[in-house]
């Protein structure tokens, strides 16, 4: 079972293409450039779609996806909680 | 080894210019807002046309009235189109529309309301539409190769299954058209915000490369003039957030997957002009689904790829649209609108060369007639790009 998918191995966050992640779930990810399986714990119930912090990331931090910037940390992350609005904007507008 | 190859070929219909379609629709054109009711009258009153109506035309100026012209002429010179009754308030705006529509060879004819009222227009035209609507009855299909067939992409309320799955799966299949010698475009200016760099590295000369920037940047330098805010309530879309996207920048490098890992970007075009030989075409474009698959079917484009996240419903009246989505969540609760289920990717079941091959297959059988689910459900947003007010 995939649990969340990354596109690339130095990705920072990974999307969860599951319903029913829960806070305490052991997750298996899949890296997809390089076709290989990653671990994380879960901190937090996170919805089908939405991301999950691979590491702690302090404000003001860069987030990497697709082995690019796709913005900045502007509240505190740590590995295996829920990446969204509420922690990442956008560094464009 | 994919299932298209340069002797492929699909059943459509050849028009008077030597361009082939996959629809043959005879369409009742409306010039203007006022011409809706006569339009739709028409319609009704000859089975099988289909009234276009819209919500402007006039006493628009300037670049915005030229984007408007071109957008109608463009529409009914789109090969899905078989013949067009155009319609509009005055005869003058009207015949600019038929002579732009006359280009192509094919049958065109136009009213204005002005001097003879609803009803009379409406005999006079549903005589002709009648015609046309028999005469377009007794067309039939050729074999055309493939590359005859101009495809266009756009992404709608993406989430981040279409960056990881149905983005990429259009992309795998512009990869296998794209040596073909097809017509291939993309767009959505504002969504390519945090990827530029990427589609300027893929642009196959600097002329391209610069066009391309000039266009990008105008966009931004637009966006930055009227904004109030950081656009989280816009771009990415409510949508969008909902299902996980999070910034502008992430949405554009999932966005960006479409272009596939192969393709060149060839030229650039100006919202609904007309690309100039093969290959693939950067258009300058809104990102609302409806305004810009509408700027599609005006530069000429046959069929269109619409990748999903959380579940767009769009459709287009003249081009079928067919919708490929990798959320399985999506596919289960929304099935009716999806055409190709690609949910497989995001748990390993399929790899990205069946994805894309899964999309050509749904291309071919919809190109030769099968109707996509959005044509079954009635989804025909007409939508026009307006630059700026009215005078």
């Amino acid at each position: 079972m995939i649990h969340f998918v990354l596109h690339d191995a130095h990705d920072t966050v990974a999307v969860v293409v599951v319903e029913g992640v829960k806070a305490g779930m052991e997750l298996q990810g899949w890296i997809m450039d390089e076709d290989r399986m990653v671990n994380v714990l879960a901190k937090q119930d996170i919805p089908i779609g939405h991301k999950v912090a691979l590491m702690d990331m302090a404000v003001g931090a860069t987030v990497l996806k697709y082995g690019i910037d796709m913005g900045k940390v502007v509240a505190p992350i740590k590995a295996g909680e829920h990446a969204h609005v509420q922690n990442i904007k956008t560094k464009r507008w | 080894m994919s299932i298209v190859s340069k002797n492929t070929t699909f059943l459509g219909y050849r028009r008077e210019n030597g361009r082939v379609g996959v629809r043959n629709h005879v369409i009742v054109l409306p010039l203007d807002d006022l011409s809706n009711a006569a339009a739709e009258a028409v319609a009704h009153n000859i089975k099988g046309t289909l009234a276009i109506p819209h919500p402007y035309g006039r006493l628009q100026f300037g670049a915005d009235l030229d984007l408007h012209f071109r957008t109608l002429i463009g529409a009914g010179c789109n090969p899905n189109v078989a013949a067009v009754v155009v319609i509009g308030i005055e005869d003058s705006w009207t015949k600019k529309v038929v002579d732009g529509i006359a280009t192509t060879g094919k049958p065109v004819t136009g009213f204005g309301i002005e001097g003879h009222g609803d009803h009379e227009t409406i005999l006079r035209a549903s005589k002709v539409a009648r015609e046309y609507v028999q005469w377009a009855s007794e067309k039939q299909r050729e074999a055309c190769a493939i590359n005859e067939l101009w495809v266009s992409t756009k992404c709608g309320e993406s989430d981040t299954t279409s960056g990881c799955g149905a983005n990429p799966t259009v992309g795998n299949a512009f990869d296998k058209l794209h040596p073909l010698g097809s017509y291939l475009c993309f767009g959505e200016t504002s969504e390519i915000t945090g990827g530029e760099k990427i589609v300027a590295e893929r642009c196959a000369t600097t002329a391209v490369r610069d066009q391309f920037m000039f266009m990008f940047n105008r966009y931004q330098d637009m966006i930055n003039r009227h904004k109030t805010s950081d656009l989280s309530d816009s771009q990415p879309t409510k949508g969008n957030i909902a299902g996980g996207l999070t910034t502008i920048e992430e949405k554009a490098l999932g966005n960006i997957q479409k272009i596939g890992k192969k393709c060149t970007v060839d030229g650039v075009i100006d919202k609904a002009e007309m690309p100039t030989h093969p290959g693939l075409w950067f258009m300058d474009s809104s990102s609302a689904a409806a305004e810009m698959v509408t700027l599609c079917a005006a530069s000429g484009f046959a069929l269109h790829f619409f990748p999903t996240g959380q579940g767009n419903v769009i459709g287009n009246p003249i081009v079928p649209v067919i919708k490929i989505c990798a959320n399985p969540r999506t596919v289960r609760l929304m099935s009716e609108h999806i055409d190709v289920d690609t949910s497989g990717l995001l748990q390993r079941e399929i790899n990205l060369d069946q994805a894309g091959d899964r999309l050509l297959e749904c291309m071919l059988r919809t190109a030769n007639g099968r109707l996509t689910s959005a044509e079954a459900l009635g989804h025909r947003e007409f939508v026009l790009t307006r630059l700026f007010e009215s005078a």
